[in-house]
Parts: C-alpha cells; structure tokens; sequence
C-alpha cells in the first residue's frame, strides 16, 4: 500500500485529499501511476489532464515524472506552487 | 524534526496559521552573532483592486517545513549568514495582513540582501504552498496561477 496525497485544484478535482492504494505491477515511475490514475474516473482524468503541469513529490521531496516509485510510502500531486 | 527545535538555531523556519512579530523576530537573529546588517522581507495580501475579501493559503506539512529549512540552509553557506529566519502562514489570509517573512543578518549588508532575496525566489517556486481566492461578492474565485518570472527570478541564481 502507498499513501496518495494532493493538494489544491488537483485535491479537488479528484474529490478527496488523500487515499491508499495498491499500485498495479505495471506502475514504477510516477507517469505510470498518474495514466493509472487517470483511467479510475472522469475527476482524476480531469486533474491530470495536463500531466507537464503536475509537480509530484515522493516523501515529501520534489520528484521528475520519469522517477521510479521505488518504496516510497507517500507520493504527493500538485500544482505548481504559488506561495511567498 | 518540528519547528521547535529551530527556535534557539541562527536557521529558524516557522509555518503557522499565526501572524508574526517582525520586531521580536530580528531581536531573535542578534543573539547569533557580531551582526553588521539585518534584511527583511515581509509578504502581504494585497486586495486586487478592491475585489478580493481574502486568500486561503493551503499547505503540505512537513514538506513545506522542510523545503524552506533547506532553503535557508542553503542561503546561510552560500552567503555567508550569521542568520536567516523565514516564516511562513497558512489559512485564511485578509487584505493587508502579513503572508510571509524572511529575515537575514550576515556582517555586511550585501550578503543580508542577497540571502533574504535568495530564500524568497526559491520559496516562492519550491515550497508547496498555494493560495485560493475569496472574492468580496461572497463566490470563491480562482486558485492563483504560477508565474513564469517566479521561475526566472530564481533561474537567476543558477
């Protein structure tokens, strides 16, 4: 199991703030897991429908798409930040 | 590590709902050292012309904490800084009050400049904070968008 977390209009999009998932076999990197999530209903489609806009985090640390999930226990989606 | 054990360091990262004290906060940056100049920054919500009732800032915790403590340790080597304070707030935020605050003191002036202004173009792009609108006519508008010379203002550091 992995903890999703999501933040913003990604958070509402998809309804809820957090979840827990089993990540399919054919899920390693965090591209695999955002087109896994997209085909679950049309509110995630919505929020990744711009996956270049995504930014993800895996622990809580900046992460590039193509990084492999590894065992990571909490991966995180969100916009671009507009803090400051 | 919670924001506690910072409160006695020259690296000091707050994020709370809370506003601040920049007088007691400079105060706290003078016990670190034979300090020549102290630079700050202080953030506010501005009103957009009148429209905006007030901006609901949401955050990642933990994260934020420990991307802006590894901003600002970043910015106490790179310049030399006998200090750096950032605090950071989150909820809802009314027209003129305060959002943000960094603080830096070093032994001359430009590394102060330069340190707070370092910790404020990396946290505007890479702590995970974002702010929604609430405009006066009662609706929630949008969420604000990211700024491509957010990016460039950091870029300029590379």
């Amino acid at each position: 199991m992995v903890k999703l977390v999501y933040f913003a209009w990604v958070r509402e999009r998809i309804g809820k703030s957090q979840e827990e998932i089993d990540l399919p076999e054919n899920v390693t990197t965090i591209s695999d897991l955002i087109a896994h999530l997209r085909t679950i209903d049309e509110g995630y489609d919505a929020a990744f429908q711009e996956p270049h806009v995504i930014r993800a985090a895996l622990d809580k640390t900046h992460s590039m798409h193509d990084e492999a999930i590894g065992d990571a226990k909490e991966i995180a989606f969100f916009p671009p930040m507009t803090g400051g | 590590m919670t924001n506690q054990d910072h409160n006695n360091l020259a690296i000091r990262v707050q994020i709370q709902a809370e506003d601040f004290d920049l007088e007691s906060e400079i105060n706290h940056l003078k016990q670190f050292g034979d300090i020549g100049g102290i630079a700050s920054f202080t953030g506010l919500c501005r009103d957009e012309g009148g429209q905006l009732s007030a901006l609901e800032l949401e955050h990642y915790p933990g994260m934020a904490e420990a991307q802006i403590l590894q901003i600002c340790h970043e910015a106490f080597h790179k310049f030399d800084l006998i200090g750096i304070t950032a605090i950071h707030r989150y909820g809802k935020i009314a027209p003129g009050e305060n959002i943000v605050l960094v603080i830096a003191a070093s032994t001359h002036r430009q590394a102060a400049f330069d340190g707070a202004n370092f910790v404020m173009d990396f946290l505007k792009t890479d702590a995970p904070f974002w702010k929604k609108e609430y405009l006066k006519d009662g609706t929630s508008g949008e969420w604000v968008d990211a700024k491509d010379k957010d990016d460039a203002a950091k870029d300029k550091w590379m």
